[in-house]
């Protein structure tokens, strides 16, 4: 028998799963812990990053660097989205299409966004547009294949129903095909947020002097490596953060999947 | 209620032949049927799993082409699929992402009818059907009677002339089956629309049918034209009456008779698919 006051509360063990792995990077600093194949001789102490991030939350750096990086993201994640899903939906409902557009998109797929930098650059005329080019690069895959496959999953007894109710093409792609992929394009928008953040600092390598990004690229050049620290931090957060904000909303947008479910 | 305003569809078959597949794998699930069925007739097509019976509601219903003959619905042969021709299933299509009055809505949304009077037409033909009181709910969240009540509750909204049913009552406990019978023979005694009724269950198609078409196995052929004179409104002592166990015992020896080896079950689709594989 298993008592339920022997379970611990819900964020306890999380709590301190994180906690471990603080007080552990902090021994393996502060012992310059060097195993041969990973070394922690120049990793920053906890207590360095926080001075660091003490000293960008006081100066007047933080906000130009965050909305810098907010925007571009967004930019870029809500090019990738609008394609992403439209393609997606043509796609998935179109054999023809699938034919036409898969296989270009299929090649461009695996180029990792640090390759796409030069080319981003020759293509935009600004160097803003570029970064912009470079997450949206990040978010489109995940977005348009999640599309692609909620479409193809739809249950086909479904858009039979809605011809038999006298639905016409138009109205089974916006009240059938829409909705029954929803659940996996909410899927696909949540990879999407956070690898649309994992391309900031290739993107923010391009140019400028503001953005989260840029400020971890130039820690390194500057040979500031608490700053650098700072940055990742900083992106793990708001990637985590943003990718959460999505997830709400897809619940919230989609109220009878979780419903049933949970059945 | 308007849905008495329904007219009633006549079907006529000739030399009908419908193919299914692909390639090799093309086969022929219906050979060379004929029938007439006259308008406002309660028909039931009995038949092994397999015969081609779902096979011949999905060409009624626009869903799959004959190869050959004719099919025609009140004179005119079958274009695609219409809201006049109303399809129930036997596993509910209800859409998942609508309560149960927005599904039964649906045919009044695509042709354009305002919201105030689809909910109006919607919430009638709930109380048709005996649903009144579940108009919020989710289709998961209702019993398989119930999902098949809302499933017939958004077909009948469109008036439709010829009502198509696909073993609807199968995956059904026999207690409900039983109730969901006596439902359709009471909404068919005030609507008086066409049906054409697929079964396995030789209790239910003489329960339901003034004429039974009785399909022998692949490819199906119709092998029997039956006609079922019991006075109407029917009721449950129906089935103790000799007369019920003497339709009974021919039916069995009619497919006991044809009985072969056991086909896979086919859908008004066409051949069912398997689901597909989740990819990420």
């Amino acid at each position: 028998m298993r008592g339920t006051f022997l379970q611990p509360p819900k964020f306890l063990i999380p709590g301190l799963s994180l906690i471990a792995c603080v007080i552990f990077w902090h021994l393996a600093s502060t012992y310059k812990l060097d195993l041969g194949l990973v070394s922690f001789v120049y990793v920053p102490s906890p207590y360095a990053v926080a001075v660091a991030a003490g000293e960008l939350v006081t100066s007047s750096k933080l906000l130009p660097h965050l909305t810098s990086s907010l925007s571009r993201v967004f930019a870029g994640y809500g090019a990738a989205a609008l394609l992403g899903i439209g393609i997606g939906l043509f796609i998935g409902r179109w054999k023809l299409m699938e034919s036409v557009l898969l296989p270009p998109l299929e090649v461009l797929r695996p180029i990792p966004a640090v390759a796409w930098i030069p080319l981003a650059i020759l293509i935009f005329p600004s160097s803003e547009l570029s970064m912009i080019f470079i997450t949206f690069t990040g978010a489109l895959f995940p977005i348009l294949l999640n599309t692609i496959h909620g479409v193809e999953a739809v249950d086909k007894r479904l858009v039979a129903s809605a011809r038999s109710l006298g639905a016409k093409p138009w109205a089974i792609l916006r009240e059938i095909i829409l909705p029954g992929a929803a659940p996996s394009i909410i899927t696909g928008l949540t990879i999407g947020m956070g690898t649309s953040w994992f391309c900031l600092v290739t993107a923010e390598m391009i140019s400028g002097q503001w953005g989260i990004g840029y400020y971890t690229w130039e820690s390194y050049l500057i040979q500031r490596y608490p700053d650098i620290v700072v940055g990742m931090l900083l992106i793990g957060i708001l990637g985590m953060g943003s990718s959460f904000l999505i997830k709400v909303a897809g619940r919230f947008l989609i109220p009878w999947y979780h419903l049933r479910r949970n059945v | 209620m308007n849905a008495a305003a329904s007219t009633s569809s006549a079907v006529s078959a000739s030399n009908l032949s419908i193919h299914l597949g692909h390639g090799a794998d093309r086969f022929e699930a219906v050979q060379n049927v004929q029938f007439n069925i006259r308008s406002g007739e309660f028909i039931c097509i009995l038949g092994p799993s397999g015969c081609g019976k779902s096979t011949l509601l999905g060409a009624l219903a626009g869903h799959l082409q004959p190869s050959g003959g004719q099919l025609l619905v009140d004179g005119k042969p079958v274009g695609g699929p219409g809201p006049d021709r109303g399809m129930v299933f036997q596993q509910h299509t209800l859409f998942p992402w609508r309560n149960v009055i927005d599904n039964v809505a649906f045919g009044l949304k695509m042709r354009g009818v305002n919201r105030s009077q689809r909910l109006q037409q919607a919430h009638e033909i709930l109380q048709l059907v005996g649903l009144q009181g579940f108009e919020r709910r989710w289709p998961s969240q209702l019993s398989g009677g119930m999902q098949q009540r809302v499933e017939i509750a958004r077909v009948l909204i469109n008036h439709p002339s010829l009502l198509l049913m696909d073993e609807p009552f199968g995956a059904l406990d026999a207690q409900c089956r039983m109730e969901m019978q006596q439902l359709l023979l009471e909404i068919w005694g005030r609507i008086r629309t066409t049906v054409v009724f697929v079964t396995h269950d030789i209790d239910e198609a003489i329960f339901l049918a003034d004429r039974i078409l009785v399909m022998s196995p692949r490819p199906g052929r119709i092998i029997e034209d039956l006609r079922v004179d019991f006075a109407r409104p029917r009721d449950a002592e129906v089935v103790t009456t000799p007369e019920f166990m003497h339709l009974k015992r021919h039916c069995l020896e009619l497919l006991r008779h044809e009985q072969g080896r056991a086909l896979p079950r086919l859908s008004p689709l066409g051949i069912p698919t398997a689901e597909p594989q989740a990819i990420i």
